[in-house]
């Protein structure tokens, strides 16, 4: 009776491996069709150019959706461990160019981006992490923003003797003659090597994917979402706090790192504004993760496509697009959470038709 | 309290010697003061926007995140009228406060009402939705080109110490209306029926309806109330920095919700407290430290507060009860 | 040696003294009853024991170690589990999970280990699903195991935590009201079990109650806490004919 038991056990948690599959499925055929259309020329040029940010902003959707689903905590600074990974990982790039072959710089590039970002989630979450709901959002938003404005006003450069840092102007950094000028201020890193191709995108996501899940579905994952639905039970059963949430923190941070490397190994000028790397973009990412579930990792994915997507898909409207796009928001959140809507829904939506049609026949 | 600091600068210092130097402390001290009221104009903005912010979320328990447009809205208001239609200011205010009531409660009853007991997560996205629409719409009607508004004060202010100190008419405006406006809401909070409604529903939602308070009707006049200071806050922030475009209430709006937290989110008192602190932090950053690295210094100082004080300087600590 | 020896134990919130002088001294398999009217301070008591809260004076001592102050981790983990008088479970996980949970300190493997599916993963998983399962199937509980916490009735919840508190091998368990909000018959069940696990996991059980068929029914010994403070102590029998106990439940 024992082994049946355990056989039924092995088949529940098949039953997440089913969805790790059905995810990687989903991005395969992505993939496939993205390529497909590209291959036959049905790929505008600007959406062709969204295909890796696409990618980029899915990956730290992920990592965010991390945060949010399992760690319970709201960040909306993940667009700073973006930034963080971007600027390292194109610093690094851009300074070796010519020293180390591209591939193996590429690697290392993806690393390193990732370890900093991984790191800055780190050291961030140390403090923030005494917090709790909505202060811990403010906090997060407020780190965000404050990466993203030393990053505004740094200065860095290499010539002979080594590596100048300045935050004040490009004179400050005392170069001499034969150095470079790698981030100029508010003009950030130019000349980043392009070599986020769709297809490292496509596979990185994969691999975040899978990594995600094996970690939530780990002894690990469990003490983690042990601490988010009932931090005093968890405490009670002997799981130190601080270290779990630590631990499930910095991983978000590095997964959104990830998505900085290749974001800044997509575009010839990195810099840091509101827009690429300000709240504004966390605030969008947060918005991938809800639209997409919290905590179901393809709804980010494939919820960030479509949002990017969209207002490409309507770019015909001019104008009018993000207005659009903003009650098309409004809209969504509307129909998939307030309570009389969701109501409505169950006694008249496709399910309940085909079920009383199934009661009629 | 500024004005006793100016009358200290007053005070007669020594003669002939040392006369240079104290000619040059004079002067930075001076500088300092002005600083000191260009910080407390800006934070006076501030504290009306975090108003709206801090009594949303202590009544509805939302951070809503479209009031910074709703700012925005407002000046564009103000323009029209002043502007276009050649309205006397005062007239303009009174029009855009109406405009902006009902916006903030149009709002409410479309967007948030619906999803008053769905999670947090999805009436803050709704809310960020909410905000790009009103952009977007400011967007179409007044296009991307900064419009430049021309101040609803006209007064040239006072000046001091021979010249060395000018108080313009926007500062003391904006801090006097911003007082005014704090001391009337404190009163109406604590001793109106609708105020006590309020605090009833910020204390407990659930027994103030068992109480027989309309919930609904008291989370609409508190968007009503925060939405018409967001007129005036418009007004007088663009009456201080006069480049108007549909993205101009999206940074003070982050602040602002920075300095409700920062005094305390919830808290009237802290909304007035963190809002003057953030607008002093951030003058005073700009003109002795790093113009640039003005916000990430004001966001510096939030984290370290929030660290030592976890509710904010005046808010109060819950506790989970085991 | 007794197994918990507390001594003077006492906790003020502000100018509120919550439990004063409190002492108690369990021995090893005892099935000990914390007993008085409402609010007179008894999880108070449990949450000091915990560490929850942290005692403003006493000592706690368990075992012979000194465990005062420490952290709830700690606590647990030097052998103290408790159960919530309102049920806390991991409701978003499923029954499995919530014991498994128990069993993190005893069956252990790295994140990496667990992110890069090293055999070692595979194989502690298996070990911690079966020892799992047999906590559980000493409750019937095993035939829930996919079930999600939240999704349990009730008295199956009460049941589940008691479980989820055994995983993490104690020595001494406390249960915060285990029969609150249980019919006559769910009662009865709950006083099996109790016998059951102290003779199937050998533990001692501290138990705060207020259904006092339950306790004059199980419970060896008894202390009365009234006001936050200690009105009676000892036998069971003894105890709940004390006239100041009776005078202190049914009023003067």
């Amino acid at each position: 009776m024992k082994m049946e038991k355990l056989k039924k056990l092995t088949t529940g948690s098949n039953k997440s491996t089913t969805k790790l599959i059905a995810t990687i499925a989903v991005i395969v055929i992505l993939y496939a069709v993205m390529t497909i259309l590209d291959a036959t020329g049905s790929l505008t040029s600007l959406m062709k150019g969204l295909l890796v940010p696409v990618c980029a902003y899915s990956l730290v959707a992920v990592g965010l959706n991390l945060c949010v689903g399992y760690l319970g905590e709201l960040s909306l600074g993940h667009a700073g461990f973006m930034c963080v990974g971007a600027f390292i990982s194109a610093f690094f790039s851009k300074a070796f160019r010519g020293t180390i072959p591209d591939v193996p710089r590429f690697i290392i590039a993806l690393v390193i981006g990732t370890f900093f970002a991984g790191l800055f989630g780190f050291l961030i979450a140390i403090p923030v992490l005494r917090l709790r709901g909505d202060y811990l959002a403010i906090v997060t938003l407020a780190f965000g923003e404050i990466i993203k404005n030393v990053i505004n006003v740094l200065y860095v450069g290499i010539d002979g003797k080594g590596v100048h840092f300045s935050l004040k102007d490009m004179m400050a950094l005392g170069m001499e003659p034969d150095g470079t000028v790698i981030v100029n201020g508010a003009q950030g890193i130019t000349g980043t090597p392009r070599q986020s191709t769709f297809t490292i995108a496509v596979l990185l996501l994969i691999v975040a994917v899978i990594v995600t899940h094996n970690f939530v579905n780990s002894r690990t994952g469990r003490a983690v979402k042990a601490i988010r639905d009932n931090q005093i039970a968890a405490e009670t059963v002997g799981l130190p706090i601080t270290k779990y949430k630590l631990i499930a923190f910095t991983l978000s941070a590095a997964i959104a790192g990830v998505g900085g490397v290749l974001y800044a190994h997509n575009i010839s000028s990195l810099t840091a504004t509101t827009n690429t790397f300000g709240y504004n973009m966390s605030i969008m990412i947060l918005v991938y993760v809800v639209l997409g579930g919290i905590g179901n990792f393809s709804g980010s994915i494939i919820a960030a496509t479509l949002l990017i997507l969209l207002p490409e898909m309507l770019r015909g409207l001019a104008n009018y697009r993000m207005l659009i796009y903003s009650i098309v928001l409004i809209a969504l959140m509307l129909f998939n959470w307030a309570p009389s809507i969701l109501k409505w829904r169950e006694e008249h939506g496709l399910k309940a038709i085909i079920k009383k049609k199934k009661e009629v026949q | 309290m500024a004005m006793h600091q100016i009358s200290l600068a007053d005070d007669g210092y020594g003669d002939g010697v040392h006369r240079n130097i104290i000619f040059e402390r004079e002067f930075l001290v001076m500088g300092f003061l002005t600083y000191l009221i260009n910080g407390l104009s800006l934070g006076s903005v501030y504290a009306l926007i975090a108003l709206g912010y801090t009594m949303v979320y202590g009544i509805a328990k939302m951070l809503n995140f479209a009031h910074g447009d709703v700012i925005m809205i407002g000046a564009y208001l103000v323009f029209i009228c002043t502007s276009n239609a050649g309205m006397p200011a005062i007239v303009s205010i009174v029009i855009a406060i109406g405009c902006c009531t009902a916006l903030g409660m149009i709002i409410e009853k479309i967007a948030y009402a619906p999803l008053r007991k769905a999670t947090n997560l999805a009436v803050l996205i709704t809310a960020i939705g909410v905000s790009y629409f009103l952009q977007n719409v400011a967007l179409l009607v007044f296009g991307s080109n900064p419009v430049s508004f021309t101040s609803i004060i006209p007064w040239k202010g006072l000046t001091f110490a021979g010249g060395q100190l000018k108080i313009t008419g926007n500062a003391i405006i904006a801090i006097s209306v911003c007082l005014v406006i704090m001391i009337v809401l404190m009163w109406f909070v604590k001793n109106t029926k609708p105020g006590q409604a309020m605090r009833a529903v910020s204390e407990d939602r659930d027994a103030a309806v068992l109480m027989g308070i309309n919930v609904n009707a008291t989370i609409s006049l508190t968007f009503a109330i925060g939405s018409g200071l967001a007129a005036i806050a418009g007004a007088l922030l663009c009456s201080s920095y006069p480049s108007l475009t549909p993205y101009t209430g999206s940074m003070p709006g982050i602040k602002a919700f920075t300095a409700a937290v920062f005094g305390g989110i919830g808290s009237i008192p802290g909304a007035l407290l963190g809002g003057l602190l953030l607008g002093i932090i951030e003058i005073l950053a700009k003109a002795y430290i790093s113009s640039e690295l003005a916000d990430a210094i004001v966001f510096a100082v939030l984290i370290i507060v929030l660290l030592v004080k976890p509710s904010g300087i005046l808010g109060k600590q819950i506790k989970e009860k085991v | 040696m007794s197994l918990l020896e507390v001594t003077n134990l006492g906790i003020s919130f502000g100018g509120l003294r919550a439990v004063d002088e409190f002492n108690i001294s369990i021995e090893e398999g005892e099935l000990y009853g914390l007993i008085g009217p409402n609010g007179a301070g008894k999880t108070t008591v449990f949450n000091m024991l915990t560490g929850i809260y942290k005692p403003t004076d006493g000592k706690i001592f368990l075992d012979g170690t000194d465990i005062t102050g420490k952290k709830t981790a700690e606590i647990n983990k030097a052998g103290v589990a408790r159960t919530f008088q309102n049920i806390r479970l991991f409701g978003d996980q499923s029954v499995l999970d919530n014991v498994k949970i128990g069993l993190h300190n005893s069956f252990k493997y790295g994140t990496a280990t667990g992110i890069f599916r090293l055999p070692k993963f595979f194989n502690t998983e298996k070990k911690m699903d079966e020892k799992a399962l047999e906590i559980l199937s000493v409750f019937g509980l095993d035939k829930f195991a996919d079930v999600l916490a939240s999704n349990l009735p009730y008295g199956k919840q009460r049941q589940l935590e008691i479980a989820r508190a055994l995983a993490t091998n104690p020595k001494l368990l406390l249960l915060d009201e285990p029969a609150a909000g249980m019919n006559p018959n769910e009662t009865k069940d709950l006083m099996n079990t109790i016998a059951l696990i102290r003779k199937e996991f050998g533990v001692t059980i501290l138990l705060i109650e207020h259904d006092m068929k339950l306790v004059s029914g199980i419970c060896e010994k008894l202390t009365v806490l009234n006001f936050g403070r200690v009105l009676s102590q000892g036998q069971t029998s003894t105890v709940l004919n004390d006239p100041e106990v009776i005078k202190a439940y049914l009023g003067e």
